[in-house]
Protein backbone atom coordinates (compact mmCIF):
# COMPACT_ATOMS: atom_id res chain seq x y z
CA UNK A 1 0.00 0.00 0.00
CA UNK A 2 2.76 2.33 1.30
CA UNK A 3 4.72 1.20 -1.89
CA UNK A 4 1.76 2.16 -4.42
CA UNK A 5 1.47 5.65 -2.85
CA UNK A 6 5.54 6.44 -3.28
CA UNK A 7 5.00 5.18 -6.66
CA UNK A 8 2.00 8.19 -6.76
CA UNK A 9 4.47 10.69 -5.14
CA UNK A 10 7.08 9.90 -8.19
CA UNK A 11 4.57 10.05 -10.70
CA UNK A 12 3.37 13.33 -9.86
CA UNK A 13 4.71 15.94 -12.28
CA UNK A 14 4.01 18.64 -9.63
CA UNK A 15 6.67 17.34 -7.05
CA UNK A 16 9.04 17.52 -10.03
CA UNK A 17 8.51 21.21 -10.85
CA UNK A 18 9.67 24.28 -9.20
CA UNK A 19 11.71 25.66 -6.56
CA UNK A 20 11.26 22.87 -4.62
CA UNK A 21 10.56 19.81 -7.22
CA UNK A 22 13.11 17.08 -6.51
CA UNK A 23 15.57 18.41 -9.17
CA UNK A 24 16.25 21.73 -7.70
CA UNK A 25 16.71 19.91 -4.33
CA UNK A 26 19.20 17.01 -5.61
CA UNK A 27 21.08 20.37 -6.93
CA UNK A 28 20.68 21.83 -3.69
CA UNK A 29 22.06 18.81 -1.86
CA UNK A 30 24.44 18.47 -4.26
CA UNK A 31 26.20 22.39 -4.12
CA UNK A 32 26.54 21.76 -0.47
CA UNK A 33 28.26 18.27 -0.39
CA UNK A 34 30.60 19.56 -3.38
CA UNK A 35 31.59 22.83 -1.10
CA UNK A 36 32.52 21.34 1.95
CA UNK A 37 34.22 18.69 0.54
CA UNK A 38 36.30 20.95 -1.25
CA UNK A 39 36.61 23.03 1.54
CA UNK A 40 37.72 20.32 3.58
CA UNK A 41 40.08 18.47 1.26
CA UNK A 42 41.31 22.26 0.66
CA UNK A 43 42.18 21.65 4.79
CA UNK A 44 43.19 18.44 5.40
CA UNK A 45 45.21 16.94 2.29
CA UNK A 46 47.87 19.25 2.85
CA UNK A 47 47.65 18.94 6.39
CA UNK A 48 47.63 15.31 6.35
CA UNK A 49 50.25 15.12 3.35
CA UNK A 50 52.63 17.49 5.57
CA UNK A 51 52.40 15.31 8.80
CA UNK A 52 52.48 11.41 7.32
CA UNK A 53 56.12 13.60 4.74
CA UNK A 54 57.36 14.89 7.93
CA UNK A 55 56.44 11.95 10.08
CA UNK A 56 55.81 14.78 13.44
CA UNK A 57 52.91 14.98 15.03
CA UNK A 58 50.71 11.90 13.94
CA UNK A 59 50.00 10.75 16.88
CA UNK A 60 48.15 14.13 18.01
CA UNK A 61 46.73 14.32 14.56
CA UNK A 62 44.96 10.73 14.79
CA UNK A 63 44.15 12.14 18.18
CA UNK A 64 42.60 15.17 16.99
CA UNK A 65 40.62 13.58 14.24
CA UNK A 66 39.03 10.71 16.01
CA UNK A 67 38.04 13.73 18.68
CA UNK A 68 36.91 15.69 15.87
CA UNK A 69 34.14 12.57 14.67
CA UNK A 70 32.91 12.64 18.65
CA UNK A 71 30.90 15.71 17.72
CA UNK A 72 27.63 15.00 17.09
CA UNK A 73 26.44 17.03 14.13
CA UNK A 74 23.45 18.19 15.20
CA UNK A 75 24.40 20.15 18.07
CA UNK A 76 27.35 21.46 16.20
CA UNK A 77 25.00 22.84 13.77
CA UNK A 78 22.25 24.25 16.52
CA UNK A 79 25.43 25.63 18.13
CA UNK A 80 27.14 27.49 15.36
CA UNK A 81 23.69 28.75 14.11
CA UNK A 82 22.90 30.85 17.52
CA UNK A 83 26.43 31.73 17.68
CA UNK A 84 26.33 32.72 13.53
CA UNK A 85 22.60 33.43 12.51
CA UNK A 86 23.51 32.07 9.18
CA UNK A 87 21.84 28.79 8.05
CA UNK A 88 24.42 28.83 5.32
CA UNK A 89 27.93 29.83 7.27
CA UNK A 90 26.17 26.97 10.15
CA UNK A 91 25.76 24.31 7.56
CA UNK A 92 28.74 24.82 5.63
CA UNK A 93 31.23 24.78 8.82
CA UNK A 94 29.25 21.81 10.73
CA UNK A 95 29.62 19.38 7.05
CA UNK A 96 33.44 20.58 6.95
CA UNK A 97 34.46 19.83 10.19
CA UNK A 98 32.10 16.63 9.58
CA UNK A 99 34.20 16.05 6.54
CA UNK A 100 37.57 16.54 7.81
CA UNK A 101 38.43 13.81 9.54
CA UNK A 102 38.14 11.14 7.16
CA UNK A 103 40.38 13.10 4.64
CA UNK A 104 42.89 13.88 6.89
CA UNK A 105 43.17 10.11 8.29
CA UNK A 106 43.33 8.63 4.83
CA UNK A 107 46.12 11.71 3.75
CA UNK A 108 47.97 10.69 6.62
CA UNK A 109 47.72 6.83 6.44
CA UNK A 110 48.12 6.80 2.18
CA UNK A 111 51.69 8.57 3.15
CA UNK A 112 52.18 5.95 6.16
CA UNK A 113 51.36 3.13 3.80
CA UNK A 114 54.28 4.43 1.01
CA UNK A 115 57.22 1.92 1.78
CA UNK A 116 59.83 3.59 3.18
CA UNK A 117 62.52 1.80 0.81
CA UNK A 118 60.91 3.73 -2.09
CA UNK A 119 61.69 7.04 -0.21
CA UNK A 120 64.67 6.29 0.18
CA UNK A 121 65.52 5.33 -2.82
CA UNK A 122 63.95 8.49 -3.55
CA UNK A 123 66.56 10.20 -1.88
CA UNK A 124 69.53 8.21 -3.00
CA UNK A 125 68.62 9.16 -6.52
CA UNK A 126 68.93 12.89 -5.21
CA UNK A 127 65.04 13.85 -5.23
CA UNK A 128 64.45 17.10 -2.84
CA UNK A 129 61.86 16.76 0.03
CA UNK A 130 59.20 18.89 -2.40
CA UNK A 131 60.42 16.31 -5.16
CA UNK A 132 59.62 13.22 -2.78
CA UNK A 133 56.41 14.31 -2.02
CA UNK A 134 54.95 15.56 -5.05
CA UNK A 135 56.04 12.46 -7.40
CA UNK A 136 56.96 9.30 -4.99
CA UNK A 137 54.51 10.04 -1.52
CA UNK A 138 51.56 11.73 -3.12
CA UNK A 139 51.12 9.05 -6.16
CA UNK A 140 51.48 6.27 -3.80
CA UNK A 141 49.17 8.04 -1.37
CA UNK A 142 46.23 8.08 -3.64
CA UNK A 143 44.40 5.19 -3.17
CA UNK A 144 43.66 5.56 0.78
CA UNK A 145 43.39 9.25 0.31
CA UNK A 146 40.43 9.02 -2.32
CA UNK A 147 39.24 6.45 0.02
CA UNK A 148 38.72 8.87 2.61
CA UNK A 149 37.59 11.85 0.47
CA UNK A 150 34.76 9.15 -0.78
CA UNK A 151 34.00 8.19 2.79
CA UNK A 152 33.57 11.67 3.59
CA UNK A 153 31.09 12.98 0.75
CA UNK A 154 29.12 9.58 1.93
CA UNK A 155 28.99 11.47 5.30
CA UNK A 156 28.26 14.97 4.29
CA UNK A 157 25.41 13.67 1.69
CA UNK A 158 24.09 11.92 4.56
CA UNK A 159 24.40 14.70 6.76
CA UNK A 160 23.29 17.21 4.49
CA UNK A 161 19.59 16.34 4.89
CA UNK A 162 20.06 16.69 8.90
CA UNK A 163 21.13 20.15 8.19
CA UNK A 164 17.68 20.61 6.55
CA UNK A 165 16.58 21.43 10.42
CA UNK A 166 17.67 24.69 10.11
CA UNK A 167 15.27 25.43 6.98
CA UNK A 168 17.69 25.09 4.21
CA UNK A 169 16.98 23.76 0.95
CA UNK A 170 18.36 19.69 0.00
CA UNK A 171 16.81 16.01 -0.16
CA UNK A 172 16.52 16.35 3.95
CA UNK A 173 13.04 19.30 3.42
CA UNK A 174 11.43 15.68 1.88
CA UNK A 175 12.38 14.26 5.13
CA UNK A 176 11.36 16.94 7.58
CA UNK A 177 8.65 18.47 5.56
CA UNK A 178 6.93 14.79 5.23
CA UNK A 179 7.60 14.22 9.03
CA UNK A 180 5.89 17.61 10.07
CA UNK A 181 2.63 17.14 7.81
CA UNK A 182 2.83 13.53 8.38
CA UNK A 183 2.95 12.72 4.46
CA UNK A 184 4.45 9.26 4.79
CA UNK A 185 4.73 8.69 0.71
CA UNK A 186 6.84 11.82 0.84
CA UNK A 187 9.24 11.01 3.78
CA UNK A 188 9.92 7.30 1.82
CA UNK A 189 10.77 9.45 -1.22
CA UNK A 190 12.96 11.63 -0.11
CA UNK A 191 15.08 8.55 1.94
CA UNK A 192 14.98 6.67 -1.19
CA UNK A 193 16.68 9.54 -3.36
CA UNK A 194 18.91 10.50 -0.48
CA UNK A 195 19.98 6.81 -0.68
CA UNK A 196 19.69 6.47 -4.19
CA UNK A 197 21.97 9.74 -4.01
CA UNK A 198 24.75 8.50 -1.79
CA UNK A 199 24.78 5.28 -4.00
CA UNK A 200 25.44 7.07 -7.06
CA UNK A 201 28.09 9.47 -5.78
CA UNK A 202 29.36 6.39 -4.05
CA UNK A 203 29.85 4.68 -7.44
CA UNK A 204 30.92 7.70 -9.19
CA UNK A 205 33.76 8.33 -6.95
CA UNK A 206 34.73 4.91 -6.88
CA UNK A 207 35.39 4.78 -10.85
CA UNK A 208 37.16 8.17 -10.53
CA UNK A 209 39.11 6.32 -7.73
CA UNK A 210 40.39 3.59 -10.17
CA UNK A 211 41.22 6.24 -12.83
CA UNK A 212 43.32 8.84 -10.87
CA UNK A 213 45.39 6.04 -8.74
CA UNK A 214 48.52 5.81 -10.99
CA UNK A 215 48.68 2.11 -12.60
CA UNK A 216 51.75 0.81 -11.49
CA UNK A 217 50.46 1.54 -7.45
CA UNK A 218 47.27 -0.37 -8.56
CA UNK A 219 48.98 -3.21 -9.53
CA UNK A 220 51.51 -3.15 -6.32
CA UNK A 221 47.91 -2.58 -4.24
CA UNK A 222 46.16 -5.45 -6.15
CA UNK A 223 49.61 -7.45 -5.60
CA UNK A 224 49.55 -6.77 -2.20
CA UNK A 225 45.97 -7.25 -1.32
CA UNK A 226 46.46 -11.04 -3.00
CA UNK A 227 49.15 -12.03 -0.87
CA UNK A 228 47.34 -10.47 2.22
CA UNK A 229 44.24 -13.05 1.31
CA UNK A 230 46.33 -15.92 0.30
CA UNK B 1 28.22 31.46 27.76
CA UNK B 2 29.31 29.62 31.29
CA UNK B 3 27.08 31.46 33.08
CA UNK B 4 24.47 30.54 31.27
CA UNK B 5 24.54 26.72 31.56
CA UNK B 6 24.95 27.58 35.31
CA UNK B 7 21.95 28.75 35.32
CA UNK B 8 20.34 26.12 33.14
CA UNK B 9 21.72 23.50 35.42
CA UNK B 10 20.75 25.42 38.54
CA UNK B 11 17.52 24.27 38.17
CA UNK B 12 16.23 20.64 39.14
CA UNK B 13 14.17 19.92 36.93
CA UNK B 14 16.52 20.72 34.43
CA UNK B 15 19.20 18.70 36.04
CA UNK B 16 16.57 15.56 36.03
CA UNK B 17 15.81 16.06 32.36
CA UNK B 18 19.84 16.39 31.26
CA UNK B 19 20.21 13.04 33.29
CA UNK B 20 17.25 11.09 31.91
CA UNK B 21 18.00 12.02 28.10
CA UNK B 22 22.31 10.85 28.98
CA UNK B 23 20.42 7.65 30.25
CA UNK B 24 18.31 6.91 26.74
CA UNK B 25 21.38 8.43 25.38
CA UNK B 26 23.51 5.89 26.50
CA UNK B 27 20.67 2.42 26.50
CA UNK B 28 19.98 3.84 22.67
CA UNK B 29 23.98 3.60 21.79
CA UNK B 30 24.83 0.64 23.86
CA UNK B 31 22.07 -1.68 22.57
CA UNK B 32 22.12 -1.23 18.81
CA UNK B 33 25.92 -2.05 19.62
CA UNK B 34 25.28 -5.31 21.21
CA UNK B 35 22.99 -6.63 18.72
CA UNK B 36 24.63 -5.20 16.01
CA UNK B 37 27.58 -7.46 17.01
CA UNK B 38 25.50 -10.36 17.96
CA UNK B 39 24.44 -10.00 14.17
CA UNK B 40 27.82 -9.60 12.63
CA UNK B 41 29.54 -12.49 14.45
CA UNK B 42 28.02 -15.29 12.96
CA UNK B 43 27.28 -13.59 9.72
CA UNK B 44 31.00 -12.76 9.12
CA UNK B 45 31.49 -15.89 10.25
CA UNK B 46 29.25 -17.44 7.74
CA UNK B 47 31.00 -15.21 4.62
CA UNK B 48 34.26 -16.60 6.03
CA UNK B 49 33.47 -20.34 5.44
CA UNK B 50 31.36 -19.92 2.75
CA UNK B 51 33.24 -17.87 -0.21
CA UNK B 52 30.34 -17.38 -2.55
CA UNK B 53 28.25 -15.82 0.03
CA UNK B 54 31.27 -13.49 0.98
CA UNK B 55 30.80 -10.75 -1.75
CA UNK B 56 26.18 -11.05 -1.40
CA UNK B 57 26.83 -10.12 2.29
CA UNK B 58 29.99 -7.88 2.34
CA UNK B 59 28.38 -5.34 -0.90
CA UNK B 60 24.99 -5.17 1.23
CA UNK B 61 26.45 -4.03 4.16
CA UNK B 62 28.57 -1.36 1.96
CA UNK B 63 25.10 -0.30 0.31
CA UNK B 64 23.29 -0.48 3.20
CA UNK B 65 26.20 1.49 5.06
CA UNK B 66 25.47 4.11 2.47
CA UNK B 67 21.67 4.85 3.35
CA UNK B 68 21.69 8.29 5.58
CA UNK B 69 20.66 7.88 8.65
CA UNK B 70 17.94 10.54 8.96
CA UNK B 71 16.31 8.41 6.12
CA UNK B 72 16.78 5.45 7.88
CA UNK B 73 14.60 6.26 11.02
CA UNK B 74 11.66 8.12 9.19
CA UNK B 75 10.99 5.04 6.94
CA UNK B 76 11.95 2.44 9.92
CA UNK B 77 8.21 2.68 11.18
CA UNK B 78 6.50 1.53 7.54
CA UNK B 79 8.72 -1.38 7.78
CA UNK B 80 8.80 -2.41 11.52
CA UNK B 81 4.98 -1.04 11.95
CA UNK B 82 6.02 0.93 14.80
CA UNK B 83 4.45 4.11 16.01
CA UNK B 84 7.51 6.86 14.94
CA UNK B 85 8.15 8.05 18.25
CA UNK B 86 9.28 4.38 19.29
CA UNK B 87 12.82 3.75 20.18
CA UNK B 88 12.51 0.34 18.42
CA UNK B 89 13.29 2.46 15.15
CA UNK B 90 16.04 3.73 16.45
CA UNK B 91 17.44 0.96 17.92
CA UNK B 92 16.78 -1.40 14.80
CA UNK B 93 18.17 1.27 12.07
CA UNK B 94 21.20 1.45 14.34
CA UNK B 95 21.66 -1.72 14.57
CA UNK B 96 21.57 -2.08 11.13
CA UNK B 97 24.39 0.11 10.56
CA UNK B 98 26.45 -1.51 13.50
CA UNK B 99 26.28 -4.94 11.66
CA UNK B 100 27.43 -3.75 8.11
CA UNK B 101 30.41 -1.69 9.50
CA UNK B 102 30.98 -5.17 11.83
CA UNK B 103 30.48 -7.66 9.48
CA UNK B 104 34.03 -6.61 7.06
CA UNK B 105 36.06 -6.34 10.22
CA UNK B 106 34.78 -10.06 11.46
CA UNK B 107 35.56 -11.81 8.06
CA UNK B 108 39.05 -10.04 7.87
CA UNK B 109 39.76 -10.50 11.52
CA UNK B 110 39.19 -13.96 10.86
CA UNK B 111 41.20 -14.36 7.39
CA UNK B 112 44.29 -12.80 9.24
CA UNK B 113 44.19 -15.85 12.41
CA UNK B 114 47.07 -17.70 11.02
CA UNK B 115 46.79 -20.85 9.36
CA UNK B 116 49.08 -23.16 11.59
CA UNK B 117 46.81 -22.00 14.40
CA UNK B 118 43.34 -23.59 12.85
CA UNK B 119 45.36 -26.76 11.82
CA UNK B 120 47.04 -27.08 15.03
CA UNK B 121 43.73 -26.78 16.53
CA UNK B 122 41.96 -29.07 14.01
CA UNK B 123 44.81 -31.58 14.48
CA UNK B 124 44.14 -31.45 18.62
CA UNK B 125 40.72 -32.34 17.83
CA UNK B 126 38.81 -29.16 17.59
CA UNK B 127 34.84 -29.21 16.28
CA UNK B 128 34.62 -26.18 13.64
CA UNK B 129 31.87 -24.12 15.80
CA UNK B 130 34.10 -25.57 19.30
CA UNK B 131 37.14 -23.86 17.22
CA UNK B 132 35.69 -20.80 16.30
CA UNK B 133 34.60 -20.25 19.64
CA UNK B 134 37.79 -21.11 21.61
CA UNK B 135 40.58 -20.13 19.25
CA UNK B 136 39.24 -18.05 16.12
CA UNK B 137 37.25 -15.67 17.86
CA UNK B 138 39.98 -14.65 20.74
CA UNK B 139 42.26 -14.64 18.36
CA UNK B 140 40.11 -12.07 16.18
CA UNK B 141 39.46 -9.58 19.11
CA UNK B 142 42.09 -6.99 18.79
CA UNK B 143 40.72 -6.23 15.07
CA UNK B 144 36.59 -7.02 16.39
CA UNK B 145 37.31 -4.21 18.88
CA UNK B 146 38.75 -1.59 16.82
CA UNK B 147 35.53 -2.12 14.39
CA UNK B 148 33.61 -1.85 17.37
CA UNK B 149 35.18 1.39 18.14
CA UNK B 150 34.07 2.96 15.41
CA UNK B 151 30.78 1.92 15.97
CA UNK B 152 30.36 3.13 18.97
CA UNK B 153 31.44 6.77 18.23
CA UNK B 154 29.35 6.30 15.05
CA UNK B 155 25.73 5.69 17.01
CA UNK B 156 26.74 8.24 20.07
CA UNK B 157 27.00 10.42 17.65
CA UNK B 158 23.76 9.57 15.43
CA UNK B 159 21.62 9.15 18.07
CA UNK B 160 21.15 12.48 18.42
CA UNK B 161 19.98 12.59 14.93
CA UNK B 162 16.95 11.07 16.35
CA UNK B 163 15.83 14.30 18.20
CA UNK B 164 14.88 15.32 14.69
CA UNK B 165 12.01 12.45 14.49
CA UNK B 166 11.21 13.37 18.29
CA UNK B 167 13.66 10.49 19.95
CA UNK B 168 17.18 11.03 20.42
CA UNK B 169 18.11 11.39 23.79
CA UNK B 170 20.85 14.21 24.28
CA UNK B 171 19.68 15.45 20.64
CA UNK B 172 16.59 16.63 22.89
CA UNK B 173 18.72 19.23 23.91
CA UNK B 174 19.74 20.14 20.51
CA UNK B 175 16.50 20.70 19.37
CA UNK B 176 15.48 22.61 22.57
CA UNK B 177 18.23 24.88 22.50
CA UNK B 178 17.43 25.78 18.63
CA UNK B 179 13.83 26.32 19.47
CA UNK B 180 14.00 28.18 22.59
CA UNK B 181 17.33 30.12 21.02
CA UNK B 182 19.16 29.06 24.01
CA UNK B 183 22.87 27.93 23.93
CA UNK B 184 22.97 26.41 27.08
CA UNK B 185 21.30 22.75 26.71
CA UNK B 186 23.42 22.74 23.07
CA UNK B 187 26.73 23.20 24.85
CA UNK B 188 25.71 20.45 27.65
CA UNK B 189 24.41 18.59 25.10
CA UNK B 190 27.84 18.51 23.11
CA UNK B 191 29.88 17.84 26.12
CA UNK B 192 27.84 15.20 27.28
CA UNK B 193 27.88 13.67 23.91
CA UNK B 194 31.33 13.82 23.77
CA UNK B 195 31.94 12.56 27.04
CA UNK B 196 30.03 9.56 26.32
CA UNK B 197 32.12 9.22 23.38
CA UNK B 198 35.14 9.19 24.97
CA UNK B 199 34.25 6.92 28.15
CA UNK B 200 33.17 4.55 25.69
CA UNK B 201 35.89 4.18 23.89
CA UNK B 202 38.37 3.79 26.95
CA UNK B 203 35.91 0.88 28.26
CA UNK B 204 36.29 -0.99 24.62
CA UNK B 205 39.90 -0.26 25.17
CA UNK B 206 39.85 -2.39 28.48
CA UNK B 207 38.01 -4.85 27.44
CA UNK B 208 40.01 -6.11 24.48
CA UNK B 209 42.63 -5.42 27.12
CA UNK B 210 41.05 -7.97 29.40
CA UNK B 211 40.18 -10.29 26.41
CA UNK B 212 43.46 -10.56 24.70
CA UNK B 213 46.12 -11.14 27.52
CA UNK B 214 48.54 -12.67 24.99
CA UNK B 215 48.90 -8.89 23.33
CA UNK B 216 49.79 -7.93 26.80
CA UNK B 217 53.03 -10.10 27.47
CA UNK B 218 53.70 -8.82 23.29
CA UNK B 219 53.86 -12.58 22.24
CA UNK B 220 51.69 -12.56 18.90
CA UNK B 221 52.51 -14.93 16.99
Amino acid sequence: MIFSQVLAWFADAAHWRGSDGVPVRIAEHLYYTVITVLIASAIAVPLGLLVGHTARGGVLLVGLANAMRALPTLGLLTFLFLLFRSQGVSTVVALVVLAVPPVLAGAYAGVQTVEPGIVDAARGMGMTSAQRLFQVELPGALPLLLGGVRSAVLQVVATTTVAAYLGLGGLGRLLLDGLRSGDYPQMVAGALLTAGLAVVLDLTLAGMQRLAVPTGVQLSAASAASRGAG
Amino acid sequence: MLNDIGSYLSSASNRAKVLELLGEHVVLAVLPLLIGLAVAVPLGWTAYRMRWLRAAVLGTASVLYTVPSLALFVIMPSILGTRILDGTNLVVALALYTSALLVRPVVDALDAVPGHVVAAATAMGYQPLRRFVAVELPMAVPVLVAGVRVASVSNISLVSVGALIGIGGLGQLFTEGFQTQYLAPIMIGIVLTVVLAVAMDLLLVGLRRMCSPWARVGVTE
